[in-house]
């Protein structure tokens, strides 16, 4: 075994304990959500899924701009290792994107009464989805490793500086014909015991996106260093 | 900057030369246009929603789609007998050849969607006295942006296996805001809505331009550059 | 007091000055650091087995590709630099870089263009000229016979008359009488004073021509340097090589 195979394994299993850790840190926030966070006063219980939607949007978010940052970083450097970790980072957030599209319906069926709405989250969210799957798309239909790394980069810069126009015109939209909202954003003085359960949410979001990221990296790492170990 | 401009003519003659020709992309991406108005023009409940009320959207979603089917062709032409390294040889920015396939790709996209306006207006009997002049600059405004970001992708793609699926599928995100802007404008000026409803889209389309034309030059030489 | 600098007659560099090419992605190497110089009047013969590299090398000379580490001087400029730095070089490949579409008269016109040429017509007309089918001018290249689109295309590659020329496999499935005919006109270049930098895989043709011999292998130079020995001594070395 090489000692890049070592690195590599070293860097799954840090990668999964961190998750192991989000996993955790994401039990302590249902905890907290639904046992010491107070309740509501207009919309009752079913807003506290405000601390799962917001934070599970903005992890596929993040994840989306590091894709594009890292792009633009490997275009700049053409480190190989600037496209494993935009690759990583995309497929996170790609599981990211899928499971707050799918949760959030399945949440809100029985809640909302309705299995969709166009609020600016979930838009945004279906947009990334669509976003990392093309990346993922094109990158699954480029052999030379060169060619798919220049692809990449350029798809995710262009991908990132996408998100906010799509959200102003889609904001813009929806200003013009307002839909039921279902889930109004946080009242402009959140109590303290709200803040704190949505901050908390989004950091154990961002620890979970980071040991994703972290695992499949080193899983890369290791199928490259495999690949090389044949060859050579 | 006078050579950037000569290559670039001298690349978007090439195009439209070829295309001249053969014919045969302009053809089908005009005959897609009209089928997906007549398409449109049945695939409603008549009595709940009038032809009036789908109109902007009939519109720029034949003008979206047939874009991208147009798109395709651009750099596909390239791939026969390796000319695009023969492009790649001159001594000539790849900005330049950039500008050149975006200029005849606009050329090409904006001649479809003049034969799919008159169209249009046949189909859904739309009156468009007054609102023809705002229509076509907003087209011109809206293709501008998105025929930037489908050349890029359109270089792209013509080297995957499945082209004509990849590059719909990685463009059609960047057609939402000139759709969203595109389809907001046109129903305002058909309804007669004054000036300034209309003001704020077409702010956000002329930025969307400008923003995605830079890029798209600015990153097109990342794509040539083995 | 006369400096011994001072007699010595300013230098021309180089046609062709490639040093340490490298190309790597990752832990894959196409080319390992290698150099080649190329002066007026040289035919560089490169061989070697396939996925050695031959076709990256070139394309790294024609500025087609960008080197991982290492320079490519195109008359003493650096070809990374700036695009016009491109002029001074051609390649003929196996591909004709025509459009089936347009004319002969059409595609060397473009070309030209290209290249900016102060005529493009009269270039291309000369291209034509040159080539032997000036008849055939307006025919669209799409009905051109495989042995008129390569006079085309070798028109096309020395329209703009460059110093250096790329050749990738120039004699691969020509009949005997086209073969003839380009290696006459590769050497007409080389007597020129043009620098040639020739691929090939099949070496029997090539060896007249050329004046350097090279050995790609793996990525780097199994042998290199002046065209010493026979044909034979070069093919042997190359089994050599190969079975070691």
């Amino acid at each position: 075994m090489t000692s890049e195979s070592l690195a590599a394994r070293r860097t799954v299993a840090r990668g999964l304990g961190v998750i192991a850790l989000g996993l955790a840190g994401l039990a302590a926030v249902y905890v907290l959500a639904l046992g010491h966070t107070p309740v509501e006063r207009f919309q009752g219980l079913p807003q506290k899924i405000f601390y799962v939607h917001v934070p599970a949007a903005w992890s596929a978010l993040l994840a989306f701009s590091l894709v594009g940052i890292a792009g633009a970083l490997y275009l700049w450097l053409r480190d190989p290792r600037l496209d494993l970790f935009a690759e990583s980072t995309a497929e996170a957030g790609l599981v990211f994107s899928v499971v707050m599209l799918t949760t959030g319906p399945l949440w809100g069926k029985p809640v909302w009464g309705t299995w969709w709405t166009w609020d600016a989250r979930l838009t945004l969210t279906l947009m990334l989805f669509f976003l990392f799957l093309g990346y993922r798309a094109l990158r699954g239909a480029l052999q030379d490793p060169s060619e798919r790394a220049r692809f990449s980069a350029v798809v995710g810069i262009l991908g990132m500086v996408l998100v906010p126009f799509v959200h102003l015109s889609v904001y813009l939209f929806r200003t013009l014909h307002p839909q039921p909202i279902v889930l109004k954003p946080s009242s402009p003085s959140l109590p303290w015991e709200m803040l704190r359960t949505l901050l908390l949410s989004v950091g154990v979001y961002t620890v979970l996106l980071f040991g994703f990221v972290m695992t499949r990296y080193g899983l890369g790492r290791l199928e490259r260093a495999g690949g090389a170990d044949d060859a050579g | 900057m006078g050579d950037f401009l000569r290559v670039a003519i001298a690349v978007a003659a090439k195009d439209l030369r070829v295309e001249r020709r053969s014919k045969t992309a302009l053809v089908s991406a005009m005959a897609f246009a009209a089928l997906v108005l007549m398409i449109f023009n049945f695939a409603r409940d008549a009595a709940a929603l009038s032809r009036e009320m789908l109109a902007p959207s009939a519109l720029w979603i034949t003008f979206a789609f047939s874009g991208v089917i147009a798109l395709n062709r651009s750099f596909a032409l390239e791939r026969e007998h390796g000319a695009l390294d023969g492009l790649l040889l001159a001594p000539v920015s790849r900005g330049a050849l950039f500008f050149g396939k975006y200029l005849a790709n606009l050329t090409f996209v904006l001649t479809v969607e003049a034969v799919a306006l008159p169209l249009f207006v046949l189909f859904f009997g739309v009156d468009l006295s007054g609102a023809l002049g705002g229509i076509v600059v907003t087209a011109i405004l809206a293709t501008a942006g998105f025929v930037a970001v489908g050349t890029v992708f359109a270089a792209m793609t013509v080297r995957t296996r499945f082209a004509e699926l990849m590059l719909p599928l990685l463009v059609l995100p960047f057609l939402l805001p000139p759709v969203i802007g595109g389809v907001q404008i046109t129903a305002r000026l058909l309804a007669g809505r004054p000036m300034s409803e209309i003001a704020g889209w077409l702010r956000i389309l002329a930025l969307y331009d400008l923003v995605f034309v830079t890029l798209c030059l600015l990153l097109f030489p990342s794509l040539m550059d083995e | 007091m006369s400096s011994p600098r001072l007699s010595t007659p300013l230098a021309e560099p180089p046609l062709l000055q490639a040093a340490a090419l490298t190309r790597r992605f990752g832990s894959a190497r196409a080319l390992a650091g290698v150099d080649l110089t190329v002066g007026p009047g040289e035919c560089h013969l490169v061989a070697g087995p396939n996925g050695a590299g031959k076709s990256t090398l070139l394309r790294l000379l024609a500025g087609l590709a960008r080197p991982s580490s290492g320079t490519v001087l195109l008359e003493g400029r650096p070809l990374a630099a700036e695009p016009f730095t491109r002029r001074a070089v051609g390649l003929l490949s196996h591909q004709s870089h025509l459009y089936d579409d347009l004319t002969s008269a059409e595609n060397l016109e473009f070309a030209a263009r290209l290249y900016g040429l102060p005529d493009p017509a009269a270039a291309a007309r000369a291209g034509l000229a040159s080539a032997g089918l000036s008849d055939r001018a307006d025919d669209p290249v799409r009905r051109l016979s495989r042995g008129m689109v390569q006079r085309v295309a070798i028109a096309r590659a020395l329209l703009h008359g460059p110093r250096v020329l790329l050749l990738d496999e120039p004699f691969t499935g020509l009949d005997p009488q086209s073969a003839a005919r380009v290696a006459a006109l590769l050497e007409a270049q080389r007597g020129l004073g043009r620098g040639l930098v020739l691929v090939s895989h099949e070496v029997h043709e090539s060896w007249k021509l050329a004046t350097h011999s090279h050995l790609l292998v793996r990525g780097a130079w199994a042998v290199t340097g002046p065209k010493n020995g026979t044909l034979d001594d070069f093919l042997r070395r190359y089994r050599e090589v190969l079975d070691g």
